[in-house]
């Protein structure tokens, strides 16, 4: 194994930092002209394989990286350490929802009892299907629908699974050839390319001047054709679609359901319920609202909720009572399945302790403070926020490049809002600090806003300089895809 | 309320500055749609509420299992638990903003190398949800870059109905039509398959093991197959049995997909890592992320997620896939776990599937009544069994010793399913015995 210096460079740059700012820099591991080396760069070994299997069904050989167990636990302790969480500091993108996520969930994700194989008899596995009952029970009663399957293993999953079964109900009712799903332009990207993979022929929906829908031009596009409306509520602006009840009414009157986007549930908990609005068939992202953690991009779940209509069609198995215990059958009319299995079992156990930790007054808090935070957050906040009033996020508008905001703001020790989404709103600073920041934290949160807006445009364009890697050339690495480190041994 | 610190002071104050006495008026919802029940759910302290998830999980028997069947159970290592549930990377959002972590994507650049190493191919994704879903990615994918009109896709008799029917779903919205083509003695039957494809052929798909555990004997006969009539040759196999078995570009395969949670994640009712492959050709038309070295401003390489104009919040429609939430953490937790036991750990583990499951199925065959594989070939972490009693009491009478087997249906005939890893080989013993005390018992 080579020998490699290693520098910590955080402690000596933060002393030169003599701004009376708090420091902020973030750990650097750093070897030259790289931080931390891969894995493969610290040592490696090709063995030749030897196997009781012939030869023809084998590899000759294998090259793998090879550290001792010391070794691996350095270098991902260095990697972590070059990795900001919710743990870290506040993470406020607007429509991901990163609240703290209880640290007692891990341990009930640990519990022997989930250690259960999914092809055991349903009397061997009592305890989960007691779980998933209690659980797809729950999201019915908080969504206001009728049954739920906890199935898709993913927000987006649960939009494929939702936008199949309301495509399996059409076709029962011998309107299968509706072809269309009505998605307003500010919507999420996984709606737009959900309807596509279904299918369907995607109609882009204006919003009005106020950031919701445009209700004429809901009028003008639904039709005989329209399969679906998808909406989320409040929408990504965290506007409330106040003509909600007159929306449904139009798509239902053309013969089409609705479909909720539950990325923006957290700002309903206690306060309304998708099935009251008219909503036919919804998601839930438990990974954003019931704060199972988000994993560095997953796993989520995405469960998915439907009216009575719609339940014969959910995915198989689903899960039932029978003689004091629980079975799983399969609805009369079935999409089939999502996933091979469950989804991802153990965010379903998180998720369900979540709930079951905070109770219905700890949820409508939950609502509440996120609600609270975001308004008392945007009043702090130096930039122009054009659409309200606003519920658990906003979206404010930069004089500059947001991407650039963005950067100068991790100088500031915080991770910066989602950018340049919405498109309605020039420049977008999407945000959303949950209900688990603390005034201190929001009021950390606005001073790095307002100072980045005070900052010189061209001080912007220069940031990020405190973070691990200065700012990284995102059209180089396009250009010159090396995905892999036999790609860098190419070049 | 456990996770929200305002004290009261502070949330006066905050609602002074909002302009309200109350948040509830912060809620621009109309009465007709407003919610005034209850959900009926108490709250629980936190001792309460493990007390109560841990009692409800625990409803479960204690079993052990030899169950299989594309879930697959191996010892993972403290460190991987230890290392992945460190907050900075378990708490961490996916990699908007590069500068702040790096952490994670290097983990998933190296998780992809380790990816491009097993399979041979040029490029893999850092996940989809599991082998099945990865399965209907690799069809989406063949059905755009298949210049001809063909919509057709070729899959083996064997493959498990639960993959099917995720792939029905995939394949509806654009009606591509899946055929199965014929296995005989277990394995893929070149002939039958030759018969089958055609010019209207996008994809070939085989897996090696296959869904009864046995080690596919000739895919470069399926590849070349798929290779005269300008089809895709898909692989599917796993993360442990890669290490071991030919490297799949050698035999042509153009995708290869499967579960790489065979690392890093134990039985977990069917948690899955899908893994993503393919040329390097298809890069541009490759489902969900893609972690790409690059540079900094200071010169320094640095990680970052690239070429996300395949992806949803660019393309919206016209992506090559909706995926977004995808199994990073996972990702992460598998490179751990190929990292600790380095290529020699690897190969041996891989080794074990093939030594395990064939030592069980000599002792089992020698018992009365019973014969071990049913067929030919090697075996890979499991294999079929005939059973002169009818195999549902097989499974009754192993059940009472505590042993979780599997009856399955399999070329018209009811039979045993056994799946032999690390963490239930000891245990081998135990059905032994149990089967020997069931010999004869039609
Ligand atoms: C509004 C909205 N819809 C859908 C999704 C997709 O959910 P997932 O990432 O779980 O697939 C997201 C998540 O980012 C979202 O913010």
């Amino acid at each position: 194994m080579s020998q490699k210096r290693h520098e910590r460079r955080t402690e000596e740059a933060a002393e030169g930092d003599d701004e009376g700012d708090a420091p902020h820099q973030q750990a650097r591991w750093y070897d030259g002209d790289r931080y931390e080396p891969l894995l493969d760069e610290k040592s490696t070994d090709t063995v030749t394989v030897e196997s009781s299997l012939p030869d023809d069904l084998t590899r000759e050989e294998l090259t793998l990286p090879d550290l001792s167990e010391p070794e691996v636990t350095r270098h991902y302790t260095r990697l972590s350490q070059m990795n900001y969480g919710i743990d870290s500091g506040p993470i406020p993108l607007g429509s991901c929802t990163m609240k703290y996520n209880p640290a007692f969930t891990e341990d009930v994700a640990a519990h022997p009892g989930n250690r259960v194989h999914p092809l055991r008899t349903d009397e061997d596995k009592q305890g989960i299907l007691g779980l998933l009952y209690e659980l797809q029970e729950t999201l019915a009663t908080v969504g206001g629908m009728d049954a739920v399957t906890l199935q898709p293993p993913a927000g987006a999953a649960g939009e494929f699974t939702g936008i199949q079964v309301a495509k399996a109900y059409h076709e029962a009712n011998g309107e299968g050839e509706r072809s269309e799903v009505i998605v307003p332009e500010s919507a999420h990207g996984t709606n737009f390319a959900s309807a596509a993979m279904a299918g369907y022929d995607v109609v882009e929906l204006p919003s009005n001047e106020d950031g919701r829908v445009a209700v004429d031009a809901l009028e003008a596009a639904a039709g005989e054709d329209t399969a679906l409306l998808m909406l989320t509520n409040p929408n990504t602006l965290g506007l409330f679609e106040r003509d909600i009840t007159e929306i449904a009414d139009i798509v239902h009157e053309a013969g089409g359901l609705l479909y909720y986007d539950g990325a923006n549930l957290n700002s309903l908990l206690g306060k309304a319920r998708p099935g009251d609005m008219g909503f036919d068939v919804m998601h839930f992202n438990l990974h954003k609202t019931f704060a199972t953690p988000h994993g560095g991009g997953g796993p989520g779940q995405g469960p998915i909720g439907v009216s009575a209509d719609l339940a014969p069609f959910l995915p198989t198995p689903q899960v039932r009572e029978a003689d004091g215990g629980y079975e799983t059958y399969e609805p009369d009319h079935s999409i089939g399945r999502v996933h091979e299995f469950m989804g991802n079992w153990l965010v379903l156990v998180k998720a369900y302790a979540y709930i079951l930790r905070h109770g219905d007054v700890g949820l409508e808090r939950i609502s509440e403070t996120a609600v609270l935070n975001a308004n008392y957050l945007a009043e702090r906040i130096e930039y122009e926020v054009p659409y309200g009033p606003f519920h658990h996020e906003f979206v404010a508008s930069a004089d500059e490049d947001a991407a650039d905001v963005a950067k100068a703001m991790l100088d500031h020790g915080v991770h910066p809002p989602t950018t340049k989404w919405p498109e309605i709103v020039d420049e977008a600073l999407m945000t959303e600090p949950t209900e688990t920041e603390s005034k201190a934290r929001l009021d950390d949160l606005a001073a790095a806003f307002n100072a980045v807006a005070a900052t010189d445009p061209e001080d912007l364009a220069a940031a990020p300089n405190e973070t691990t890697a200065r700012r990284i050339d995102q059209a180089d690495a396009a250009r010159n895809p090396r995905l892999s480190w036999h790609a860098l041994d190419d070049t | 309320m456990p996770y929200v610190t305002h004290s009261e002071a502070e949330r006066s104050e905050m609602l002074d500055t909002v302009g309200v006495s109350d948040p509830d008026a912060l809620f621009d919802i109309p009465d007709s749609v407003r919610f005034d029940g209850d959900y009926g759910i108490e709250a629980h302290s936190e001792r309460e509420t493990r007390a109560a998830v841990e009692g409800l999980l625990d409803e479960s028997p204690d079993l052990t299992e030899f169950l299989g069947g594309g879930h697959y159970d191996h010892y993972v290592p403290s460190v991987v638990d230890h290392l992945s549930l460190r907050g900075e990377f378990l708490t961490s959002y996916t990699q908007y903003q590069p500068e702040i972590t790096q952490g994670f994507l290097q983990a998933l650049f190296e998780f992809q190398s380790l990816v491009v190493e097993l399979t041979g191919l040029g490029v893999a994704n850092c996940s989809v949800y599991d082998r099945a879903t990865a399965l209907g990615e690799a069809v989406l994918l063949a059905d755009r870059v298949r210049a001809t009109d063909g919509d057709t896709v070729l899959i083996p008799a064997d493959l498990p109905d639960r993959v099917r029917s995720v792939l029905d779903n995939y394949t509806d919205g654009p009606e591509i039509t899946v055929e199965t083509y014929p296995t005989s003695g277990g394995t893929v039957d070149v002939d039958g398959l030759a018969d089958q494809i055609g010019a209207d052929t996008s994809l070939v798909y085989a897996a090696t093991p296959n869904a009864r555990g046995v080690l596919e004997p000739d895919l470069a006969a399926v590849g070349d197959l798929a290779d005269d009539n300008d089809a895709l040759f898909c692989v599917g196999s796993d993360a442990v049995a890669l290490a071991l078995l030919e490297s799949p570009a050698a035999y042509g395969a153009d995708v290869v997909v499967g579960d790489a949670g065979v690392l890093g994640l134990p039985t977990t009712y069917g948690m899955g890592l899908g893994l993503f492959a393919c040329r390097e050709d298809f890069l541009r038309q490759v489902p969900g992320r893609l972690v790409g070295a690059g540079e900094d401003d200071a010169g320094n390489r640095a990680y970052t997620l690239t070429l996300q104009t395949r992806e949803q919040h660019i393309r919206r429609e016209r992506a090559t896939s909706n995926i977004c939430t995808n199994q990073a953490w996972l990702a992460l937790r598998a490179a751990i776990h190929a990292a600790w036991l380095g290529p020699d750990g690897l190969v041996d583990l891989a080794e074990e599937c093939v030594t395990g499951i064939a030592a069980a199925c000599e002792r089992i065959d020698a018992l009365d009544g019973f014969t071990a594989p049913v067929y030919d070939g090697h075996h890979f972490r499991e294999a079929l069994i005939d059973t002169a009693a009818p195999a549902a009491d097989v499974v009754d009478h192993c059940r009472h010793a505590g042993l979780a087997v599997r009856a399955v249906e399999d070329a018209g005939e009811e039979r045993l399913a056994v799946c032999v890893t690390d963490t239930n080989q000891e245990s081998v013993d135990d059905l032994v015995d149990a089967l020997a005390g069931y010999g004869g018992g039609a």
